[in-house]
């Protein structure tokens, strides 16, 4: 395989199983704090049915980009596409309904709502009714049903009617993921989904990202290396706000920047 | 379904439908009265409070504001209908919620508090250094508006058992309403915020405008409120407006429960009764004129071992999504 160059366009690694336009382009965008470039001149592109991994050590600016991408920073340069649609300036509510959904870091939900209400919240966003004011909100079966859907696909069955803050981390984690999935989003942007949880959550996690890469454009920014490369069609390298490398996990793997720069020597895995 | 806080409410309510037909005397029919019309204010805050998670200290002006549009649009001696200066005052209330909320809703925490504060303060001077309304000596209404129109009358407010049943009915109306309301998407998307409004503006909701639509509820309802209070005293004055009314009805909720339509109910009961109660110098003596030492005190121990207030002591707080077992 040839060797790609340290800003291969992630187009070139688009594998058979995706197809049809990027849904969400982004180009040579930029966020600056003060003095501190935090993302640099960072392309790339998410397709439908490709896990797209971001890479890269502590402070390389992934979250700050998925928070660009989300709506919850302005960007500072560049430009966000979401099909034919700029939505660069638009605020974070107006990203969410026009479909891109988002999961946090840190965990970040109702934890004094049951797991329903969280996900029925988030499915009411696409079918607001705020001026049905004598309507009860238990009765659009829409948004149930998209609610129910969303619980049932992140496997939290069962757990329906708990207290969210009374879930395990890592069912937490899966609420998380839930509640994103409830806006029936086209866009997945998971950033560390993985974060703190144990090997077997961990692999259910990996397992459910491979399911939900039929429906979804996912970007995924993980930690993790054996379900970076369990997951990814396509990775990118980020260092220091930049694009180090851009491709197929097969090509990232080979590439002798990023073993240099980020993979270590020790890094064999397969 | 039998559960001790709807217990609690109708057991109340009857005994206050049931309290002028035993010959309760005129003082506490008029007492009851005052109550139960805080107790629609206390309900209108624990909207913005309890449920969004907006602490204002500036609540009175709606009050203030739905009192002297009375005193404004009826300034003759001649009564005029209900239809006409009520509605003029939740409009009033409801336009002055649209124009500040606009402005105060882009602060948070202590800022809320404080801008709110400030808007209220605004009100007061207006009405307190202006002659528009009376000045600070305040100003009588000369007659009790009309529930009719033209020779025809539904009711006579002038009847203080009337006007009582009337205020009573408005006040479990608003109960109603509010529960409806809250338990409708707007007022659970209103309740989403309160726990995380970052979440809900990342879940898809401009949070902006829900948070002004139960800013401008909570201000109509609070003028509902202020309409009544100068409907049944006749007379408004620059103090309900001041910061001392605002922090009166924000104690209620502490000590009824705020983030439940019971707890501001029984809040204002209580805070009247007890104020009654402390200032009566054949129980207390001549400590009765420090009766808000004991008031501040009694607040003091609430907001410390009951945080959720009198009402938390039989209900527990239902979560959203929960299964219904209150009210």
């Amino acid at each position: 395989m040839a060797e790609p160059g340290p800003r291969a366009p992630a187009a070139a690694a688009v594998p058979a199983a995706s197809s049809g336009p990027p849904v969400m382009i982004v180009s040579a965008l930029s966020k600056q704090f003060g003095g501190l470039r935090a993302v640099s001149e960072v392309s790339l592109e998410l397709y439908v049915g490709q896990v797209h991994v971001v890479i890269g050590p502590n402070g390389a600016g992934k979250t700050t980009l998925i928070n660009m991408l989300s709506g919850d920073l302005p960007a500072s340069g560049g430009q966000i596409r979401l099909g034919d649609r700029d939505i660069t300036r638009l605020s974070s509510d107006r990203v969410s309904r026009l479909g891109v959904g988002r999961s946090y870091q840190k965990t970040n939900i109702f934890p004094s709502f049951t797991v329903l209400e969280n996900c029925r919240l988030a499915a009411q966003s696409r079918a607001p009714h705020p001026w049905r004011v004598f309507r009860r909100a238990h009765d659009y079966p829409d948004t149930l049903a998209l609610a129910k859907k969303a619980v049932a696909m992140a496997e939290l069955d069962g757990r329906e009617q708990r207290i969210a803050s009374a879930l395990s981390h890592g069912e937490q984690r899966q609420l998380e993921i839930a509640m994103s999935l409830a806006t029936d989003p086209t866009v997945l942007l998971l950033d560390e989904p993985l974060a703190g949880m144990g090997a077997e959550e961990s692999a259910r996690m990996v397992q459910l990202i491979n399911k939900l890469k039929a429906g979804h454009a996912i970007l995924l920014v993980e930690h993790d290396m054996d379900a970076v490369f369990a997951v990814a069609d396509v990775l990118t390298v980020m260092v220091e706000g930049r694009v180090l490398a851009s491709g197929s996990p097969a090509q990232i793997r080979a590439n002798p920047q990023v073993q240099h720069a980020y993979l270590g020597a020790e890094h064999d895995h397969g | 379904m039998l559960n001790p806080t709807r217990v609690l409410l109708a057991v109340a309510l009857v005994a206050l439908i049931a309290f002028p037909l035993t010959g309760g005397g005129i003082f506490y029919i008029q007492l009851l009265t005052k109550v139960m019309i805080l107790a629609i204010f206390a309900m209108s805050l624990d909207l913005l409070v309890g449920y969004t998670g907006l602490v204002s200290l500036g609540h009175a002006a709606f009050y203030g504001l739905a009192a002297y549009t009375l005193v404004i649009v009826q300034p003759g001696y001649d009564p005029m209908s209900i239809l006409i200066s009520l509605p003029a005052a939740l409009a009033v209330c409801a336009i002055f919620a649209l124009v500040t909320g606009a402005l105060v809703l882009r602060t948070r925490g202590i800022y809320f508090i404080m801008v709110t504060l400030a808007f209220a303060q605004m009100v007061y001077f207006v009405f307190h250094d202006t002659p528009l309304g009376g000045g600070s000596d305040g100003v009588f209404i000369n007659a009790r508006p009309l529930v009719g129109w033209d020779e025809w009358r539904l009711l006579d407010l002038n009847d203080r058992t009337t006007l009582y049943f009337v205020v009573m009915a408005l006040m479990v109306g608003v109960y109603l309403l509010l529960r409806r309301i809250l338990d409708s998407n707007f007022g659970r998307a209103l309740q989403g915020i309160r726990v995380n409004e970052h979440r809900m503006r990342a879940i898809g909701f401009p949070v902006f405008r829900y948070q002004l639509g139960a800013y401008v509820l909570a201000g109509v309802l609070a003028g509902l409120a202020g309409y009544l209070s100068a409907l049944q005293f006749l007379f408004v004055n620059p103090e309900i407006i001041s910061w001392h009314q605002s922090g009166a009805v924000l104690m209620m909720l502490i000590l009824g429960g705020m983030g439940t339509l019971s707890g501001p109910i029984v809040g204002a009961f209580v805070f009247v009764l007890l104020e009654e109660f402390f200032k009566d110098d054949t129980v207390f003596g001549a400590f009765a004129k420090h009766w808000q030492l004991m008031m501040g005190g009694l607040i003091v121990l609430v907001a410390c071992f009951l945080p959720r207030g009198l009402i938390g002591l039989v209900q527990r707080r239902r979560e959203l999504g929960e299964a219904k077992h209150d009210g």
